[in-house]
């Protein structure tokens, strides 16, 4: 895929950019040396891949550093106005997935991953 | 860390944290030479020589979650378990530039790993910071400027899901091109 392909692949399938202000949630994957070690990137990969097959368009992926909780790594957290935060702790690509389809997309987290 | 590609998303996520808006990562892989030299510079907020000299200290952090900062110790030790070393030189106000320089062919030199994933992450996470990747691989050459890439697609970001789609596949074929070159 060249510069070219990838202008033609991006004019074909044009979309809104999304404000902070107007995503319905904010995860942040956590990125610190512990997180990174354990994984973090496949779970990112996981996160926006998922995000992608199921045309979410209004949720905002970040990053934040280590929670103190390294041992529980690869790590996350979903955050949404009107709600506390939700910690999702000892995660897999394939988890993550999981916690797309029904926290992110359904509405409800995950508890048996959260810590 | 496995792959040299996890240190450098690593080390860099200390210069997003020190605040960069713009982050250079280079790879310079020089057969002849037998040396491989990994350089992240970025624009943030930089360090007074003190805070340099506790770098290296992996009980010195500025992060107060834990106890311990690992990043540049652990690079530091891959580089110098591969005959070579890292070097920080930084400028408080001015910006950070780690360079790790080490032997391309010692048998303990772990792989590069995936860099298009690293190069993607950065990219995804952080739409407000402009990157500057290059990897040279003897005299064969995979660029990639986020500035130039936004201008040339018409967008202000990068990070959207489906924007991550494409660009994913972008930086992995300019790097599966480099590889097979």
């Amino acid at each position: 895929m060249k510069l070219e392909d990838l202008k033609r692949a991006v004019e074909g399938d044009r979309e809104v950019e999304l404000e902070e202000g107007d995503a319905r949630y904010i995860v942040a994957v956590a990125m610190g040396t512990c997180g990174v070690s354990a994984g973090a990137r496949d779970i990112l990969a996981a996160l926006m891949d998922e995000l992608a097959a199921r045309d979410v368009s209004d949720v905002i992926v970040t990053q934040t550093g280590c929670m103190g909780m390294c041992d529980r790594e690869p790590m996350f957290e979903v955050r949404t106005e009107g709600a506390g935060p939700v910690v999702y702790g000892d995660m897999t690509p394939s988890k993550t997935r999981e916690v797309v389809a029904e926290h992110l997309v359904g509405g409800t987290p995950v508890e048996k991953y959260t810590v | 860390m496995e792959e040299l590609a996890l240190h450098i998303l690593d080390i860099a996520q200390n210069s997003i944290r020190a605040g960069a808006r713009n982050v250079v990562v280079t790879v310079e892989e020089d057969a002849e030479a037998d040396t491989i030299t990994i350089v992240i510079k970025d624009d943030g907020s930089g360090m007074d020589e003190d805070m340099v000299r506790k770098l290296s200290d992996p009980f010195f952090t500025t992060r107060d979650t834990r106890d311990v900062g690992l990043g540049i110790p652990l690079f530091a030790q891959t580089a110098e378990m591969c005959g070579g070393n890292v070097e920080i030189d930084s400028e408080s106000g001015r910006g950070t530039t780690v360079t790790a320089r080490f032997r391309l062919n010692h048998i303990d030199r772990p792989p590069l790993g995936d860099m298009a994933a690293t190069v993607w992450a950065l990219i995804t996470l952080n739409p407000k910071v402009e990157f500057e990747y290059s990897h040279s691989r003897d005299g064969a050459e995979f660029v990639v400027d986020t500035a130039e890439i936004k201008e040339f697609l018409g967008v202000r970001k990068l990070s959207s899901p489906k924007m991550a789609k494409y660009l994913k596949e972008y930086l992995a074929a300019g790097e599966e091109r480099l590889v097979e070159s």
